[in-house]
């Protein structure tokens, strides 16, 4: 087994007792990159050069006796919607295309406190709106068991580049299932924390009050290991909560006693694959041969999950986009030509050939804004900030917006219930494994639909967290989603860890490496 | 619902975008069908449920009134499409 197969654990063990170096496993992971990148297509911007330095550094450190951080010498990848300071972040969007933050996101600052060598910059869809990594503006990232299908997304490449073992950690983000359902269509595990228990800071925003960052790792140790890194209060972020952050890597191997699993019996309706659905139940057995007891539990209102999301989301996408106006920072239209156009219009209305009025036409710096809005952001996003502008608007704010708000605390409670009975709330992690390139793109509505297990955690701002527990025939990774109380991650991770010692489906790596 | 090219029209202007024609058609199409399909929220009863704006609704987080250094301004011009020494450079806005 070569060293980039390796879970994070163990080759923090290694490089620890210094069986390993950190420029070793750098170039491990390069030559990886070298072989399968080209055909993978996770990373967005890699600089192997400037890791290599990195590792040089701290490995000098290790051998003269200095102290080193908890994750001294490992390869991290990072989504490309953290703020990374000096280094180009584009959230994979033509608008951001040179845009290189002045500072570091919470979360880079604290992997680069704990000696982590950041890697590189993965893709995803546009500003984190899609599911497939197919809305990125600049290429498709694809699933390295099946390189004719999608990674999921939106945190499409940090799922893949773990998959095809280009990295052993990576960060991802989740506002609808982010970073579970890639997880679960690259066969990892994956880890969307509690509403503020990682700040945000730095993390460009898509939807500020569903946003949330995460480990991705192959096991559940190495979502652990990653979390501890990234937890905790921060006061540039207001919503982060102000809790202690939990030795999640010393505790996530104690087993649960007594554990009680709740099944959603709305889970296992219409839609879902066979094969999917048949895993899952076995793991369920699984959990059950552990000591766990499994009743059913119903959260009536999840059906109502996406609708309430898609008004939601796009609402708070429209107001935080706001700011790529061609002005402050990214990118801006032609302006000459802008001002030549508005200009032949503003004669052909005043010539009346147009049947536009002059009064209609935009000012130069309304149509500033407009045209670099429109030649920078991508259909999806275009989408979004159509449907949230139109939701937000004038006469249909009660309608839509709060009306969603009100459904979503019904959401919220049909979790509080389910948890009064049962400590984690279990099911498929996605109703069916990834789909083909371009299966999906010509209908939006679709791809939105795929979501529907997982945008109820983020509603209802509880942690949640994709594990592998099957393959399909055809060979494609299926995911079992735990969810689990606010801030109840340490248990979250000892469930998921009892799983992985029973079973070897985490292990699985796709033959093609 | 379904929306009207015009209304699409409007919620473009609203939101700073500029759509093509053949976007605009596009739009409404797509926007009619998410809409109707999120319109299903009509039949949940809420009557008497209160917003749920944030998942952890916590209010009034402070912090000290401490002064501190702010970005420098080269630093914060930096990534600016079109600046002077000192400024953001937009089109005019005021008069010809």
């Amino acid at each position: 087994m070569s060293l980039a197969d390796c879970s994070a654990a163990e080759l923090l063990r290694d490089l620890a007792a210094r069986k390993v170096s950190s420029v070793e496993l750098v170039n491990a992971y390069a030559e990886r990159i070298c072989a399968r990148d080209g055909e993978v297509k996770a990373f967005l911007h890699l600089d192997i050069d400037a890791a290599l330095a990195r590792a040089k550094e701290i490995d000098e450190r290790r051998a003269s006796g200095q102290p080193v951080g908890k994750l001294a010498g490992l390869p991290v990848a990072i989504k490309d919607v953290l703020c990374t300071a000096g280094v180009k972040t584009t959230c994979a969007s033509k608008i951001l295309q040179n845009f290189v933050p002045p500072y570091d996101a919470t979360v880079v600052e604290k992997l680069k406190a704990a000696d982590a060598v950041l890697l590189g910059k993965t893709n995803m869809d546009e500003f984190a709106m899609g599911g497939s990594t197919e809305n990125s503006a600049y290429f498709q990232t694809t699933n390295p068991w099946d390189v004719t299908r999608v990674p999921g997304g939106s945190s499409g490449g940090a799922a893949a580049c773990l998959a095809a073992g280009m990295a052993p950690l990576s960060i991802g983000t989740d506002t609808g299932g982010s970073i579970r359902q890639p997880a679960a269509f690259c066969g990892v595990s994956g880890l969307k924390p509690t509403y503020g228990r990682v700040s945000r800071y730095g993390l460009v925003a898509f939807a500020s009050s569903l946003d949330q960052i995460g480990p991705m790792g192959h096991t559940a140790e190495d979502c652990a290991i990653l979390l501890e890194a990234i937890a905790g209060h921060d006061p540039r972020d207001s919503t982060s909560a102000n809790l202690p952050v939990p030795e999640y890597s010393q505790s996530f191997n104690q087993p649960l006693q007594g554990l009680k699993l709740g099944l959603v019996r709305e889970h296992f309706g219409l839609g879902l694959d066979g094969e999917i659905e048949a895993a899952v139940r076995e793991a369920v057995k699984v959990y059950e041969s552990l000591g766990a007891t499994v009743k059913d539990v119903s959260l009536p209102h999840s059906k109502y999950g996406i609708a309430t999301y898609y008004i939601i989301a796009p609402s708070e996408a429209s107001s935080n986009l706001a700011r790529y106006d061609g002005v402050h920072y990214g990118y801006r239209t032609d302006e000459k030509q802008m001002l030549e156009e508005l200009l032949a219009e503003q004669k052909q209305a005043e010539a009346g050939g147009s049947g536009k009025e002059l009064a209609d036409l935009d000012t130069p710096l309304i149509r500033l804004y407009r045209k670099t809005r429109a030649e920078g952001f991508g259909p999806e996003v275009k989408r979004r900030i159509m449907l949230g502008t139109y939701t937000l608007s004038a006469g249909y704010y009660d309608a839509y917006y709060v009306k969603a708000l009100k459904v979503r605390r019904l959401i919220r409670g049909d979790y509080d219930q389910a948890f009064e009975e049962v400590d984690f709330v279990v099911g498929p992690t996605t109703p069916n494994p990834a789909f083909k390139l371009g299966e999906k793109t010509d209908d939006p509505l679709s791809m939105y639909l795929e979501d529907l297990y997982t945008v109820p955690t983020n509603l209802a701002g509880i942690g949640g967290m994709s594990i592998p527990c099957g393959l399909t025939k055809g060979g494609l990774p299926i995911g079992l989603q735990l969810q689990c109380r606010a801030f109840d991650e340490e248990r979250l991770l000892q469930a998921a860890a009892m799983f992985q010692r029973a079973t070897d489906w985490h292990l699985k790596r796709p033959t093609r490496s | 619902m379904s929306l009207s090219r015009a209304d699409v029209e409007k919620v473009s202007l609203l939101g700073r975008l500029l759509l093509s024609e053949a976007e605009l058609d596009t739009m409404t199409t797509q926007l009619t069908r998410v809409v109707g399909y999120v319109e299903q929220l009509s039949e949940v009863n809420t009557d008497g449920i209160q917003p749920m704006a944030h998942a952890v609704e916590m209010h009034n987080v402070f912090r000290d009134d401490a002064l501190r250094e702010s970005l420098p301004r080269d630093a914060a011009l930096a990534n600016a499409p079109k600046r002077d020494s000192e400024c953001y450079r937009v089109p005019a806005v005021l008069g010809e």
